[in-house]
């Protein structure tokens, strides 16, 4: 196997909500330009341990973390540094797509305007660019101007991507990103996360166990707020060291 | 199962009864206005001031109030907005992890909301006697100012409240700053929503008589200056009905008739600002 680089190295992660504990003790090392996928069940505690990556958790109340969550040598978990910077790194695609209340153009210029870069001639190649990237340009570049909330819930997802790689984001959060779509427009993001994993470190949280398979480089999955194994895809399918693991490839529980 | 069709036509007929006597209610209000008071409806009412006095004369017009009313209206809207925008962004945005403070802040306004126009007319006055201001167009801006936020901060508070918690996620998961997200997404998201709070804290400024009683005064003159007394529509309705000439008295339904047409201009266009919004999104 090739040297692989971590790119984000989670170490220790405790978070409580309240009095409970949702994450216990996770150790993930998440490697360079690779595709992590998590699997679990239900309320296993995938989304709150990406919303803990980008510290989407602060805006829950109550949520109280330990640990720590390396990204280029900086605790992320715990800088001082503006969180807003933090975020810039990480681009994060949800279940159900959500764009912004403004037209196309400007959903992906939201992004860029953040990061300073301003005026239409600037703006519409970069625009044009990130919609590219994520597959979208060839359907909305005669509408640019129309507002986003017209687009296809397909369409809307690339156009989340497309607004999160406006950012110029290192790293690629996606929570069952193709959960709410039409099994098309699930494998149009599916087939882009292969092409983006050349300069993006993708982690994506997922249940369909085919799309695992498909794009994962790494495999972790998870049980009740816990890490039960980590390994290399053909690893974690063909040789699963974990009795729970076993049980949970061959449908046992979801 | 006779008795569930029974139900049903029971119900129904009893929704029906509801709605029906709405309508009637609302219907015999405005008749009864418009009847007494539509005779004495002209041209010479909206466009002049009154001649003899609003108690006694019976020349003129209520120009005066109608342009009082206005003005104090557009000040307190001014004012509370000045406030409440930035409260209810707060409360929805700055303050998101603190649940419990947001729900007592809506307590409170809440409490305000509900506490009788005239109690806050004589909170205006005790105020004024304190900064020693007259009863002025200033004083009447401040009072129904004060008097109208509760209930544009919660309408807007309401809208906000509802906007999906993935659409605020998302944009903070681009680095969007609290203030960026505020005035970028919140603000776009929830503008027809704040439109119709400020029509309806408007609707409420420009209708309430105990308010302004004490804090603006009365005058046959148009308003020049915001330290100078004012009239307004509510207070034109009273006097003119308090007076002991039937005439004047005509001319206060007449008065009537033209702020609650001010009110449904109003009412209706937040009707329309809403459906049509709707239609683009
Ligand atoms: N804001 C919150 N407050 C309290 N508990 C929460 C909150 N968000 C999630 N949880 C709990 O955390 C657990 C993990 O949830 P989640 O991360 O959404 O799981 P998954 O994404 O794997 O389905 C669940 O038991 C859920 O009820
Ligand atoms: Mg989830």
């Amino acid at each position: 196997m090739a040297m692989e680089t971590t790119k984000l190295s989670i170490q220790n992660l405790n978070l409580w909500f309240g009095k409970q504990k949702i994450l216990n003790n996770i150790n993930i090392d998440i490697p360079e330009n690779k595709v992590t996928v998590i699997l679990g069940p239900s309320g296993c505690g995938k989304t709150t341990l990406m919303k803990t990556m980008n510290r989407l958790v602060d805006l829950q109340g109550g949520a109280r973390t330990s640990g720590k969550i390396i990204l280029d040598g900086e605790d992320i978990l715990n800088t001082r540094r503006d969180i807003a910077l933090v975020r810039q790194k990480m681009g994060l695609l949800s279940q159900r797509p959500t764009p912004l209340p403004m037209s196309i153009f400007n959903n992906v210029a939201y992004g860029l305007r953040l990061k300073g870069i301003r005026g239409r001639k600037k703006l519409t190649p970069l625009v044009e660019k990130h919609l590219i990237e994520a597959n979208l340009w060839d359907e909305v570049r005669d509408r640019l101007h129309d507002p986003a909330s017209r687009l296809s819930i397909g369409q809307q997802q690339r156009l989340c991507l497309a607004r999160g790689l406006a950012v110029d984001p290192e790293i690629i959060l996606a929570d069952e990103p193709t959960s709410a779509l039409d099994p098309i427009s699930a494998s149009v993001i599916e087939n882009q996360f292969f092409k983006l994993k050349e300069n993006y470190t993708i982690l994506l949280v997922t249940h369909i166990m085919r799309q695992a398979r498909r794009i994962a480089d790494k495999v972790v999955f998870m049980y009740l707020g816990e890490v039960i194994e980590q390994a290399d895809v053909h690893e974690f399918f063909n040789n699963p060291k974990q009795k729970m693991t076993r049980d949970y490839l061959q449908g046992a529980f979801y | 199962m006779w008795w569930r069709k029974l139900e049903e036509k029971i119900v129904y007929f009893m929704m029906l009864i509801s709605v029906a006597s709405l309508v009637a209610l609302l219907l015999a209000v405005l008749l009864s206005i418009f009847i007494k008071g539509v005779p004495y409806i002209s041209w010479e009412m909206i466009s002049q001031t009154p001649r003899g006095g609003y108690y006694f004369g019976r020349e003129g017009g209520v120009l005066n109030a109608i342009v009082g009313s206005l003005y104090l209206s557009t000040g307190a809207v001014l004012l509370s907005l000045a406030f409440s925008l930035p409260l209810s962004l707060a409360m929805n945005i700055h303050l998101r992890t603190r649940r419990k403070t947001v729900n007592r802040i809506r307590f409170v306004l809440d409490i305000l909301w509900g506490i009788p126009s005239i109690v806050y007319g004589a909170f205006g006055f005790t105020l004024m006697i304190y900064l020693g201001i007259q009863a002025s167009l200033l004083a009447g801006i401040i009072t129904v100012g004060i008097f109208i936020m509760p209930i544009m901060v919660r309408g807007m508070d309401e809208v906000m409240k509802n906007v999906p918690v993935h659409l605020i996620e998302s944009a903070f998961s681009v680095g969007s700053t609290r203030m960026e997200v505020a005035f970028r997404v919140m603000l776009r998201q929830t503008i027809p929503g704040i439109v119709t709070a400020i029509l309806l804290a408007f609707g409420r400024g420009i209708g309430d008589v105990a308010s302004v009683l004490f804090t603006t005064g009365y005058t046959d003159n148009l308003p020049t200056s915001i330290t100078q007394q004012t009239a307004t529509l509510p207070l034109a309705v009273f006097f003119q009905l308090g007076s002991p000439i039937p005439e004047v008295q005509n001319r206060a339904y007449a008065s009537a008739i033209i702020l609650t047409v001010i009110i449904l201009i109003i009412s209706i266009s937040v009707r329309m600002i809403s459906k049509k919004y709707h239609k683009i999104i």
